[in-house]
């Protein structure tokens, strides 16, 4: 027996829908942005006290455009806040005042080294050591203080398999942990923003974005972002089989060797545990080529804290990390 | 300036769909091939995977294990909760809901139907239907979702016959027929060895049809938008308080459904009030017309009093507005829905309350036979409802709009979700 096509139609839809479908189609990043400033507006209109989280990296370059797309010609309705690890790479941190200036929005800074130095987190003692798990204690800490009951970020759900089941609204206990057994069902658009006192929630706008759909809106929308993220050149060394810029805070140690290569980076995170790749693409449309043939994925090629285990985003993710 | 945002067809769109199948009918396979075929799997990923696989003492690479996302599910092997992964192909971008199929995570999959265009359902060749099959159809149906894919897999385990195949797919047609499933394919498949995933299987010349990747690619669904009846839930109202805006009034919202452009005339629920748009904003300057799923500001010709929760509505197909609602109810909370009840309830941008006010039956998901006479509804079950709410809402019945046609139901002293909404058409 051969079977023609598989296909049936139980109920032919109306002819003058299907010619119109075209026209009014948006392209993949269009509904993308669409979806992103929608889950803004609902959570400034859901919370009381929202705030925008600023890692200095290119999803931050992303949510500060899709927040002006949001509520312009209005002002933003949070203010910017950044943890500053103490580790930055300079280039970031030009690269924030110089778009806060432009933007003319609030921001506000908090610091690791100052809660360090008030004995809320101890610095590690391994020379070199990240900064990345003390954040999560100042962080918690300035949304405390300023009573910020939603705090909005760029996480994906792309970058990791914890992430990949997480909501856009994510729930938050009174210590800022998350529970990947306990979140809350989010159907069609409806985002339950209710929270007693204490409680917080984590809002990602850009979840279902790829790193490949972050850098075609970087073009698309032609963003300015720090230079580290085109080909440049510097000294670094290998550890882990990644490779580390030499500065300030991170030196080779025994048995490693600093050398010049042309690299640029993927995400921009603390300067201690963010590897560059080798590359030398200088321009967006360079970088696009670049990573949509790569084949390995963000975090694995340039966060040296997600080496540990597979459970280890979990993990953090647990403690109230970003 | 509208072209700026409307694009033609030849660019990618993008398709959210979902994948439902029993435990073991072969889903994670499924899915682990399309991210490996369609080069979205990174060779750290790979790695990975193939070390894990190793450590389990299998002999192959157990694409499967690409899929399982958080420890208590690595540790049981089995998908609890819904996961989204991503994948793109030269024609399109996907976003793929992976829900679990057991009947305990009923909820799970409602979650990843609610925002589907198209429904991927596992059918093991070998088992052929069972009630779980049935099930995953019946949740999807009820959730909307206009395309349907039939999945047999496993094709392999019945030396790829045709007749199996027919068999399945006339064993259930007479279930499907009940439903509303208004555009359905079944595609023949083997996820481990990859036969009618990306390429046509050379051991199934019998079936014409597209494999499965590229029907994927090629449904349309920009056609399922309702361009007919305009909608706009305000989300925001934009008042910049600046002195080049200081007038400027801006409802921001997302087109739920039809067209809207400057010069037409509109009606702002459950006001009442009528007035025509001034201008239909973006920042990146006005356009000439917004339709969904777009994201954009209107300012209208008369200053009325328009706020948060609102909807502004083309005045010749207005929605429903009342505050009592008939719907169907699915349960995703252990402590159950008792008539008499109070929930808070999100609808569109409005936050309300509602009671519930009866319980009129229990949909068994597996026969779809109507239980009358039950006294609550627990967690994974179906139930029709009436409830009164404690303001009017402006709304579509669901199978005419998904957004405007569905609510959710929080608990108000815990604060969780707990019940999942569809509105029906009022009774008269
Ligand atoms: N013979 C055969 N086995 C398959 C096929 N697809 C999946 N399997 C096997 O069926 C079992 C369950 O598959 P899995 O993908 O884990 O199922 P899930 O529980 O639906 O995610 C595994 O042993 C797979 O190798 C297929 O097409 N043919």
């Amino acid at each position: 027996m051969v079977l023609d096509s598989a296909i049936l139609t139980l109920d032919e839809r109306p002819p003058r829908q299907r010619s119109a479908s075209a026209r009014y189609s948006l392209t993949h990043l269009r509904a993308l942005e669409a979806e992103a400033i929608f889950i803004m507006r609902e959570a400034a209109a859901e919370f009381e006290r929202p705030v925008l989280l600023f890692s200095g990296g290119k999803d931050s370059a992303v949510l500060l455009r899709l927040a002006e797309k949001a509520f312009r010609p209005g002002k933003f309705p949070f203010p910017i806040m950044h943890i500053d690890t103490g580790h930055n790479f300079p280039e970031a941190i030009a690269f924030r005042d110089r778009r806060i200036t432009e933007l003319g929005e609030r921001l506000i800074v908090r610091y690791v080294q100052e809660s360090i130095d008030r004995g809320r987190v101890a610095q590690p003692k391994t020379p070199g050591a990240s900064r990345n798990r003390l954040q999560t204690t100042t962080l918690l800490d300035a949304i405390a203080e300023f009573k910020f009951n939603a705090a909005l970020g760029g996480a994906r759900r792309d970058e990791e398999k914890a992430r990949a089941k997480e909501r856009v609204f994510s729930f938050r206990d009174e210590f800022g942990q998350w529970d990947p057994k306990r979140q809350r069902p989010e159907l069609w658009g409806l985002y339950n923003a209710r929270i007693h006192p204490g409680e917080h929630v984590r809002v990602f706008p850009i979840s279902n974005w790829t790193e490949l759909d972050v850098w075609e809106y970087v073009a698309q929308e032609r963003l300015d972002l720090p230079s580290i993220y085109y080909a440049h050149r510097r000294p670094v060394f290998r550890r882990e089989g990644m490779l580390l810029a030499v500065g300030e805070y991170m030196q080779p140690l025994d048995g490693e060797v600093a050398f010049e290569e042309q690299v640029r980076y993927r995400t921009v995170g603390d300067m201690t545990c963010t590897a560059a790749v080798r590359s030398s693409a200088r321009t967006i449309d360079e970088i696009i080529a670049e990573v949509a043939a790569s084949r390995i994925s963000e975090r694995g090629a340039t966060r040296a804290d997600d080496r540990f285990s597979s459970a280890a985003m979990e993990d953090r993710k647990r403690e109230g990390y970003f | 300036m509208a072209d700026r945002l409307a694009t033609v067809a030849s660019k990618a769109d993008l398709l959210r769909f979902s994948t439902a199948g029993s435990v073991d009918d072969g889903k994670s396979t499924l899915i682990g091939r399309l991210l490996y075929e369609t080069k979205s799997i990174f060779e750290d990923q790979l790695e990975a995977i193939e070390h894990a696989s190793r450590l389990q003492g299998a002999d192959y690479v157990n694409l499967a294990l690409l899929t399982d996302g958080l420890r208590a599910e690595r540790e049981q092997g089995i998908t609890i909760d819904v996961a989204y992964r991503y994948f793109s192909t030269p024609t399109r971008t996907f976003i793929l809901a992976d829900t679990p199929g057991h009947v305990q995570y009923t909820r799970n999959m409602v979650t990843g139907a609610s925002t589907s265009d198209l429904a991927v359902i596992l059918v093991d060749a070998s088992r052929g239907i069972t009630e779980q099959s049935r099930r995953h159809v019946f949740i999807a149906s009820l959730l909307g979702i206009p395309h349907f894919v039939i999945c047999v897999n496993k094709m392999d385990l019945v030396d790829y016959s045709d007749q199996v195949f027919a068999q399945i797919r006339s064993d259930f047609l007479p279930f499907l027929s009940r439903l509303d499933v208004p555009d359905l394919t079944f595609i023949p498949i083997s996820a481990l060895h990859g036969d009618n995933v990306v390429d046509r299987s050379v051991n199934m010349p019998w079936y014409r049809g597209s494999p499965l990747l590229q029907h994927l690619e090629h449904v349309p669904v920009a056609a399922d938008r309702s361009l007919v009846d305009a909608r706009l839930p305000v989300q925001w109202v934009i008042r910049p308080h600046r002195n080049e805006h200081r007038d400027y009034r801006g409802y921001a919202g997302r087109v739920t459904g039809g067209v809207l452009r400057p010069g037409d005339e509109v009606v702002a629920l459950p006001g009442g009030f009528t007035t025509r748009i001034k201008s239909v904003d973006t920042f990146d300057g006005p356009i000439d017309e917004a339709f969904p799923p777009m994201s954009v500001t209107l300012t209208l010709e008369d200053e009325i009093d328009i706020s948060r929760g609102d909807m502004i509505c083309s005045t010749r197909n207005r929605p429903i507005v009342s505050q009592d609602l008939e719907a169907v109810v699915c349960w995703l909370s252990t402590s159950p829905l008792t008539p008499g009840k109070w929930y808070a309830v999100k609808h569109a941008a409005r936050n309300t309350r509602a009671v519930v006010k009866d319980l009129c039956y229990r949909i068994d998901v597996n026969s779809l036979d109507h239980e009358s006479a039950v006294e609550s509804l627990g967690l994974n079950e179906i139930g029709r409802v009436t409830l009164r709410a404690a303001a009017p809402l402006a709304y579509d019945p669901y199978h005419r709009n998904r957004t405007t046609g569905s609510f959710i139901l929080i608990d108000e002293s815990t604060n969780e979700t707990v019940g999942a909404g569809i509105l029906l058409e009022p009774r008269d």
